[in-house]
């Protein structure tokens, strides 16, 4: 028994050596082939579970020659579908990036009553589904809301409309920056910015050449994060778009109408540039991770 | 002073999220939207193209969007009542056109704005069936013998899903004649044999062919030949029944939205183009039964119709979707009684 | 710490008054107090707090006979069910597979180990719409995994189980994610402890590290099941959203919208959310609890 050899290693005096035992077993890992068969489900279950559907979309794509594949993203609904889920993610990531770095400053930089409250509700919209975070929108700004009266007369439109869209994304992309940077600002604390205000910095020049050196890849991370999920969100937009082809159908959006018109090359074709892009997302993630580790407080942390 | 500024900066980017839809709405004056019912995608598609060519042979140098957008009709109409800023309407019944119209968006007598009633083009109701039709399902009374299972799309939301229950009504008014309550249980029957009902008729097509559920799929006449141009003749067989309803989906340009946009001259031009002779053969192509076939320049897709029994919605049995509406589709009409989904 | 330096500066005029009695927040030489947690509560306010106030004010406008009659129609309880089964499940599936993941990413050296580890966050990367064709199309009857299931007389895609194989999908790095930094903090020392007194290694692993990684794992299937429940974009395609049977939640709210029964959407919708507000509560709980056994996570 490991037990067994491992007091006998200890008892004896360092003259008297016993054969060494064919296999050494540490006592803090698993017999070899318990090893094995672990990494094997592992790996299995990873294969198809993740790898499969992923490489599905490629396949998918190409399936009916580079003809379709192009004729799909060149189409002019496809193109439209493309420009306006850049612009949305244009959109949102900045303003989710402002607030993110405002809040994680107020929580982390400073003491006062409700900040685990406040926590809380910037952790919301991860457990709201995402028909939900649509639907929330079609109340505020439909037919029969409320506001409805007044947006007729100022004559916007944001419900079935680009706005509601950016709205709706917004909402469900909100937490990413936020959650990066709170834990990585509060591991690093006010040291810093409280020297340079001693020395005579002011609010900005604080922000700017103290603390953003300091949060810089976690800030990347976070809107890297927050990127992926904009231009991949389905259900919110689903909900709160018009499902206009050419003006209001982003990428996800475009994807369900080639599908719903029999066009499966097609879908795949614009699912495997969003495919694409979460692999290039990965891929930064990874890089990140790997470079800043230790920079990026909670670096596995969602 | 900062603060003012950072403030200022702050409310640069909220106008910015209002104006960006602001700017992408108004980007091109010549713009249409056709709010359309789900299965004709394929149509418009072409229509469009066919329809762009002839206005730009009309004013050369202008730059035209057409824009479509597809769903249940029920759906689209209420989405348009909504705000969905529809220039022409292309739906699939009457009532939901006269919905947008008592809602003041158009006016009320807009069917005699447009040759034969407003419709371009008709259809009707067909049994989309697996290839050798192995249940054998020829006429309605089959669809609720044994285990059929019968794909048909939500009459709350799709128009073509409407048809479809009126076509079997008007089987059971025939064989019942009179007896409510024989025609309702039919009809009940029926919709208990429907194990999902999609909100669109393109979305019940999804479902019969891509996850091969059912045996039977209520279809549009024309969804049914392009599903099995998709899919193959090897597939699927279209089974007409001897009596069917004569569904007719009219046209019509919203007044309130095209005056608005500017567009009015654009959307009339879109839907008179719908009559003329490249309009009807395209029609006739995708399997819509053209109302001017002689304009259609290929005869042999004219021929390709078969001659049917069908019924109106004006025939006594249902009086007009005046009566039919509210008394068949509205909240506690005869549907909302009836309906319990095969459990 | 901050607060020993803060105390050690002089602080400005006005924060000196709130130093007497209760003060809403700490005084501190760092500016922009005021600017960044205005910002942000007026962000959260517009953003989250208003639209689900809509919410909640639609919902109560119904009054609550309306309200409970809309909630607990059979339709809506079966699609509730629908979710918040399937989701059971496939966080169960995501707990065991999760764990072994885990385990052997933090534990193991095997070629092709940095790889795996990157493809753990594929289903936080891909759009949902993505994964739900992919996967319709990999588990239908002529799709590469269906096919060889259909011979065994298998079928996942448009059935329940289609259901709880997007939802292990999506849900699968919330386990592996929170168990590996508590696995990778675990400390030799104790397990070689274990080990000097006796303990095997199959005991060691399930008395003495098992129980540490408990609050993480909880924590993991507390965060895949809040997310399963909501899923929509994954599921629709390869469910058949037959209703009583394999309808999901989400979608009869998009149902219902389509249908325009704006009560319905609603009055499930809130349902939903409360079931959301649930599951983030015993999540905090569960972290706080894990922190004050363990120390910081």
């Amino acid at each position: 028994m490991a037990t067994d050899r491992l007091a006998t290693r200890v008892t004896l005096a360092p003259a008297f050596r016993p054969p060494a035992p064919a296999r050494l077993v540490s006592p803090t890992t698993e017999r070899p082939a318990v090893k094995w068969t672990l990494i094997a489900i592992a790996v299995i279950f990873l294969l198809v579970i993740l790898l499969l559907p992923l490489v599905t979309v490629f396949i998918q794509a190409v399936a009916k020659g580079p003809g379709v594949f192009f004729a799909a993203l060149s189409d002019p609904d496809g193109v439209a579908a493309i420009r306006l889920t850049l612009l949305v993610a244009a959109i949102a990531v900045p303003l989710n990036l402002v607030f993110g770095v405002s809040a994680a400053w107020a929580i982390a930089k400073f003491d006062f009553h409700g900040k685990s409250f406040l926590i809380t509700l910037i952790d919301l919209p991860f457990s709201v589904s995402p028909v939900v975070s649509g639907m929330i929108y079609v109340l505020l700004f439909g037919a029969n809301s409320v506001l409805n009266p007044f947006l007729k007369t100022i004559d916007l439109q944001i419900a079935f409309a680009v706005p509601g869209i950016v709205l709706a994304t917004i909402f469900v992309t909100f937490p990413f920056v936020a959650r990066e940077l709170i834990p990585l600002m509060q591991d690093q604390g006010s040291g810093d910015e409280e020297a340079a205000i001693s020395l005579g910095a002011n609010g900005w020049q604080t922000f700017w050449h103290v603390t953003l050196p300091n949060i810089r890849w976690g800030l990347l991370y976070g809107v890297l994060l927050c990127n992926a999920r904009a231009m991949g969100e389905f259900g919110a937009v689903s909900v709160i778009s018009g499902h206009i082809r050419g003006l209001t159908n982003t990428m996800p959006l475009q994807i369900e109408v080639l599908y719903d018109s029999y066009n499966f090359a097609g879908a795949f074709a614009m699912a495997s540039l969003l495919a694409l892009l979460a692999l290039v997302t990965l891929l930064l993630k990874t890089i990140l991770e790997f470079r800043y580790g230790d920079e990026l407080a909670s670096a596995r942390r969602h | 002073m900062k603060r003012t500024a950072q403030f200022l900066a702050l409310g640069a980017f909220v106008a910015a999220v209002g104006l960006a839809g602001v700017v992408t709405a108004r980007a091109d004056d010549q713009k249409l939207l056709n709010v359309s019912y789900d299965p004709t995608r394929e149509l418009y598609q072409q229509y469009n193209e066919a329809f762009a060519k002839h206005w730009a042979s009309l004013h050369p140098g202008t730059y035209l969007q057409l824009q479509t957008s597809n769903g249940g009709s029920g759906a689209q109409a209420q989405a348009v009542i909504d705000g969905l800023g529809a220039d022409v309407l292309t739906l699939a019944v009457k009532s939901d056109i006269d919905a947008v119209a008592k809602k003041g968006l158009l006016s009320t007598d807009w069917e005699s704005k447009f040759p034969n009633k407003s419709l371009p083009y008709t259809s009707t109701i067909v049994f989309l069936v697996r290839h050798g039709n192995p249940k054998g399902i020829h006429d309605w009374p089959d669809l609720i013998k044994g285990d059929v299972q019968v794909i048909a799309p939500n009459p709350k939301t799709s128009g073509g899903a409407r048809w479809a229950y009126l076509g079997a009504w008007a089987w059971a008014a025939k064989q019942y004649g009179g007896d409510l309550d024989k025609e309702k249980d039919f009809i009940k029957q029926l919709y208990s044999h429907v194990p999902v009902l999609d909100s669109g008729a393109r979305g019940s097509t999804v479902t019969f062919t891509q996850k091969q559920i059912g045996d039977v799929e209520l279809a549009w006449e024309n969804d049914a030949y392009l599903a099995i141009g998709e899919f193959g003749a090897d597939q699927y067989d279209i089974v007409y029944p001897p009596q069917s309803v004569l569904a007719e989906p009219p046209v019509a340009l919203v007044d309130k939205n095209v005056d608005a946009h500017g567009t009015r001259d654009l959307a009339t031009e879109y839907i008179n183009y719908l009559y003329s002779a490249e309009g009807q053969t395209i029609a006739a192509k995708n399997h819509y039964r053209p109302i001017h076939p002689e304009l259609v320049t290929d005869k042999s897709l004219v021929d390709a119709f078969p001659k049917l029994n069908l019924i109106t919605i004006d025939d006594p049995i249902f009086g007009g979707w005046a009566k039919a509406q509210p008394y068949h589709f509205g909240n506690g009409g005869i549907f909302d009684q009836i309906y319990k989904p095969a459990q | 710490m901050a607060a020993s330096l803060t105390r050690s500066i002089s602080l400005p005029n006005k924060l000196g008054a709130a130093r007497a009695g209760w003060s809403f927040a700490k005084p501190s030489v760092i500016p922009g107090f005021g600017l960044t947690l205005g910002l942000a509560v007026t962000y959260l306010t517009l953003i989250v707090l208003i639209p689900l106030a809509a919410l909640a004010l639609k919902s109560a406008s119904l009054g609550l006979p309306e309200f409970w009659a809309l909630a607990s129609d059979l339709r809506t309880v079966r699609a509730l069910w629908t979710s918040f089964g399937s989701s059971l499940i496939a966080a169960g599936v995501n707990v065991v597979f999760g764990l072994i993941v885990a385990w052997v990413l933090v534990r193991y050296n095997f070629p092709g180990r940095r790889l795996l580890d990157a493809v753990v966050d594929l289903p936080f990367a891909l759009p949902t719409a993505v994964a739900g064709i992919s996967l319709s199309a990999l588990y239908a009857p002529n799709g590469w995994i269906g096919a060889p299931l259909g011979h065994l007389g298998i079928k996942v895609a448009y059935t329940p189980s289609g259901i709880v194989v997007a939802l292990i999908f999506i849900g699968l790095p919330f386990i592996v994610r929170t168990v590996q930094p508590v696995l990778e903090e675990l400390e030799q020392e104790i397990e070689e402890a274990a080990a000097t007194l006796g303990a095997n290694r199959f005991q060691t692993i399930t008395q003495v590290i098992l129980p540490r990684l408990l609050p993480a794992i909880l924590t993991g299937f507390a965060l895949a099941l809040a997310r399963a429940v909501g899923e929509y974009g994954s599921v629709i395609f390869i469910a058949a959203n037959i209703p009583y049977k394999s309808e999901i939640a989400p979608l009869l709210i998009v149902i219902r919208l389509q249908e325009y029964n704006q009560p319905a959407a609603a009055a499930i919708g809130m349902v939903m959310l409360i079931i959301a507000f649930v599951m983030l509560l015993i999540i905090n709980l569960l972290q706080a609890w894990s922190r004050r056994r363990f120390g910081g996570n």
